[in-house]
């Protein structure tokens, strides 16, 4: 038990750098929203070795630091609201189907975004935003694969 | 990955450079001479493209126009994403400042001439 706690401390610890290093990398083709989504290789590893709850419990930590550390109150918001769905989707594909963790890892990048877009398109109150739905689409489907190899590749050999 | 898994995936993949290229397509068959800026929702006002301005969007972002282009080239927010984005022109485009909820959208000045001064767009 408390073996598990003191890993999730550091599963969080390395969400939280895993999201300073992806403030550093400079946003790609000015399109908000779009970045690598390092933090979900922590989230689909707990995801993987543990329950949604720790994965739950991980990703608030991370937002609520990340958020206080380098973001504001919006950044929170539209981070919550991408967690929230991706691990609502992960979770659900991972315990009722036999979907594949690249599958789970891709479903995962894309329902971030689809779920960042509305939140962007309610607070802004612009439905032109939809305008980024394909790149945003694209963006969480190949950062979901590039997050689920990396997770696999983390898997075999620390898991 | 699965036969499966992947054939889904690449569904989608193909299903949003579609919904892309389409929208692009749709974008370029329009002659955009106007940006419309929207502030929450409400609309701050519209602005010729032709006339060079500096327009200031409340206290929190500036927008400038110069030679048919719109930038947002001020923002009160830390992330200053939005002077990131590409500039709005001749052939529209969409600049967001989420944290303002300021959106700069290229707007269609005459829908019935459509076409014309896209020329003048790629000539330029």
């Amino acid at each position: 038990m408390n073996e598990k706690y003191a890993k999730l401390g550091l599963f969080s610890a390395i969400a939280i750098i895993f999201g300073y290093v992806e403030t550093l990398i400079p946003v790609v083709a000015g399109i908000p929203g779009i970045k690598l989504g390092l933090a979900n290789l922590a989230i689909l590893f707990i995801l993987e070795r543990y329950t949604y709850k720790e994965a739950i419990v991980v990703s608030l930590i991370r937002i609520v630091v990340i958020g206080f550390l380098f973001g504001n109150m919006f950044s929170i918001i539209y981070s919550l609201t991408g967690a929230a769905l991706s691990l609502t989707v992960m979770t659900l594909l991972k315990n009722r189907t036999d979907a594949s963790l690249w599958a789970v890892s891709m479903a995962g990048g894309i329902s971030h975004n689809m779920g960042q877009l509305m939140i962007a398109m309610l607070i802004v109150e612009n439905t032109s935003l939809i305008y980024y739905a394909p790149a945003l689409l694209i963006s969480g489907l190949l950062t979901g694969l590039a997050i689920g190899w990396l997770t696999t590749e983390t898997l075999k050999r620390i898991g | 990955m699965k036969k499966k898994e992947i054939c889904i995936f690449s569904g989608i993949l193909l299903l949003a450079v579609l919904l892309w290229l389409s929208m692009t397509a749709l974008r370029r068959s329009k002659d955009y001479g106007e940006i419309r800026i929207t502030v929450g929702g409400t609309e701050y006002g519209i602005y010729s493209l032709k006339e060079d301005q500096k327009i200031s969007i409340g206290t929190t972002n500036v927008c400038v126009i110069q030679n048919g282009t719109a930038k947002m080239t001020e923002a009160n927010c830390p992330d200053h994403l939005c002077m990131k984005q590409p500039a709005v022109d001749l052939r529209g485009g969409l600049i967001i400042c989420l944290p303002n909820q300021v959106v700069i959208e290229g707007i269609s000045s005459d829908p019935a001439a459509g076409g014309h001064n896209i020329l003048d767009a790629v000539s330029r």
